[in-house]
């Protein structure tokens, strides 16, 4: 037991005939705890108040302005919505990121799981692949662009130069409008993937090697086991993991903001890129904020799809 | 090993003399895919800072350099002011990893602990804020800071800008809430009769048993402010308050090859040194997260 200087009065101390009523001093002691509680809330609080909450709620109080920074807002009904809506770039836009999305998803999903049960089956360097798988994952997300950027080049990046090396027919990567898109998905699986392998990893050590042994005395061979165990087993994270990434590769900015500018041909302006330039190129933040409100819906549907999986799954552990 | 758990592929399978060789093969596969796909570039990127500028642009290229030459980085270092820039993300990085930790410790605790009134209600918003993707509102986020409410100040192209938000993290923020739960109530009930104030509660009973979580919470941190592009390209507009990935997106335009390549390999530097020398603690928590989420 440790002493402390100023030890308060006993637990259940009698009490005085003459206090002044307990009623009232219980009130004063719970407005001391509140305050304190409120001492150690108030930071983090401002915090979230000014930068989650507000923008929230001013993303879509301006979607409905005309907004300039530095004049007075002034109202526009829907019009920011029209104009955003008859923009050529808009279906573009949706179109180049839900591909981005399906094709991230795609292969996303089935290099990441593969690599994972290869890499769970192998009983040397175990830690190297680990770290190796994680590596991309640490370098900043503006170098591995560039550096694919560069890999792209057509004439002397590495791309093409192995191409060549082995005799085969070189091609435009993210410079040309129907191979863009698809160059920038390997980028951005590349600089992501392991993350989602060491998931996976854990997720299959987790089987219970009995269900791989009586698979094993019914006569499932190697791909009947994959397909009756090993998914049925992980089914559970894979869809955690796709609808996280869904949300994630909807945001896609950084790869095509600095490896393509969104060309050629508009053939990877992505949501975000274009919210990115109504606002600094275009200085037309109504039209930002609709965009905002759009991508803002479609992506708190599909978080709302993933806490509530996470939640079921949290009661029962 | 000989008590590896059971996994795929059954041990006895593995033993017989053709599964020894499917396995070696598959193991020699996976070593060279890895190796050709995850370190190579890194390699390539390492190497290429140390090419002339003609042997960078050579067909077919060499894959040693023909001398290691190290004036693409001292070039880079001077060329694009690059202690100026690796200087400001620190700042940004430092700063933001120690307001959240301070800020955010102290509101998952009173939440936690504490009983503020409505603290359902308030930590229901936070958890809402998860559901709100950030990249989203970034662009009205940007309109706050650069004209705070009722006081009116702009923190573009200053450091603040990056800490504040950075504690609006609602991620780290339920992740020490939750580990402060898991407190076993006798503890804090004992140092409570002890006589210890909340403050004195957190920092000496709370805080050493929560080392773990907090070396979590501050890998995050910093990693996240480390890497992000987006919020730092839209606050810092002046060029010497720029961190080093706004920097080198905005430099790379004019700027020889070579050096651009060993500029993008000092920036890498730091971010991969950290995960090296923490690899197991940061390895262990991306699997733990994941089985339990």
């Amino acid at each position: 037991m440790r002493t402390a200087e100023h030890r308060p009065a006993p637990p259940l101390p009698p009490p005085p005939v003459t206090a002044p009523g307990p009623a009232r001093d219980r009130r004063r002691r719970r407005l001391a705890e509140q305050t304190r509680a409120y001492a150690f809330l108030a930071g983090g609080l401002l915090c979230f108040a000014l930068f989650s909450w507000y923008p929230a709620i001013r993303a879509v109080v301006i979607a409905f302005q005309t907004y300039t920074p530095g004049s007075p807002p002034e109202w526009a009904g829907t019009a920011n919505f029209t104009r955003v809506l008859h923009d050529p770039e808009f279906a573009a836009a949706w179109r180049n990121t839900f591909t981005f999305t399906g094709l991230a998803l795609l292969i996303g999903f089935a290099v990441p799981f593969v690599l994972a049960l290869v890499l769970n089956e192998l009983r040397h360097a175990r830690a190297f692949f680990r770290v190796v798988v994680y590596l991309p994952v640490m370098i900043p997300p503006v170098v591995s662009a560039l550096l694919w950027k560069w890999f792209y080049d057509p004439g002397t990046g590495l791309a093409n130069q192995a191409l060549r090396l082995l005799h085969l027919p070189t091609s435009n990567w993210s410079n040309g409008a129907d191979t863009a898109l698809l160059s920038l998905v390997v980028v951005a699986t590349w600089a992501t993937m392991g993350g989602t392998v060491l998931i996976y990893l854990a997720a299959l050590q987790s089987i219970p090697g009995e269900l791989y042994e009586a698979a094993e005395l019914d006569g499932a061979g190697l791909f009947q086991r994959i397909r009756h165990v090993t998914i049925p087993q992980t089914r559970f994270v894979i869809l955690m993991l796709m609808l996280l990434q869904i949300i994630a590769t909807m945001q896609v900015f950084t790869e095509p903001f600095v490896i393509t500018g969104g060309g050629p041909e508009n053939a990877t302006v992505t949501v975000l890129y274009l919210i990115y330039k109504y606002a600094f190129l275009y200085n037309d933040f109504g039209g930002a904020c609709a965009l905002s409100v759009l991508l803002l819906l479609l992506l708190g549907l599909f978080s709302a799809v993933y806490l509530r999986l996470t939640r079921t799954d949290g009661e029962d552990a | 090993m000989s008590t590896a758990p059971r996994t795929l592929v059954s041990p006895a399978a593995l033993a017989r003399p053709r599964g020894k060789a499917v396995y070696w093969t598959v193991f020699t596969g996976t070593l060279l895919l890895f190796t050709l796909a995850f370190l190579f570039p890194v390699y390539w990127m390492a190497t290429g800072a140390m090419k002339s500028p003609d042997e960078v642009a050579r067909t077919p290229p060499t894959l040693v350099p023909d001398s290691w030459r190290l004036d693409g980085y001292t070039d880079a270092w001077e060329l694009m002011d690059l202690p100026v820039h690796l200087g400001n993300t620190v700042i940004q990085a430092a700063g933001a990893w120690l307001l959240q930790l301070v800020l955010c410790t102290a509101a998952a605790y009173a939440l936690s602990r504490l009983r503020p009134a409505f603290g359902k209600v308030i930590l229901g918003g936070i958890l809402a804020t998860l559901m709100v993707p950030a990249q989203a509102l970034v662009v009205p986020k940007y309109l706050t800071v650069a004209d705070l409410p009722l006081i009116h100040t702009s923190l573009l192209n200053d450091p603040l800008g990056i800490w504040l938000p950075a504690v609006a993290n609602a991620f780290n923020l339920y992740l020490l809430k939750r580990f402060f739960d898991r407190v076993p109530r006798d503890v804090l009930e004992a140092a409570e009769i002890d006589g210890a104030g909340p403050l004195r509660i957190l920092w000496s009973v709370v805080l050493p048993m929560s080392r773990p979580v907090l070396g979590v919470v501050s890998i995050f941190a910093l990693v996240a402010v480390w890497q992000d592009f987006l919020w730092p390209l839209m606050v810092f507009s002046d060029t010497d308050k720029q961190p080093i990935s706004v920097a080198l997106v905005q430099l790379s335009q004019n700027i020889p090859l070579t050096v651009l390549i060993a500029a993008m390999v000092i920036a890498s530097i730091p971010m991969v040194v950290m995960f090296l020398v923490f690899q197991r603690h940061i390895i262990a928590g991306i699997s733990a997260g994941s089985t339990k989420g």
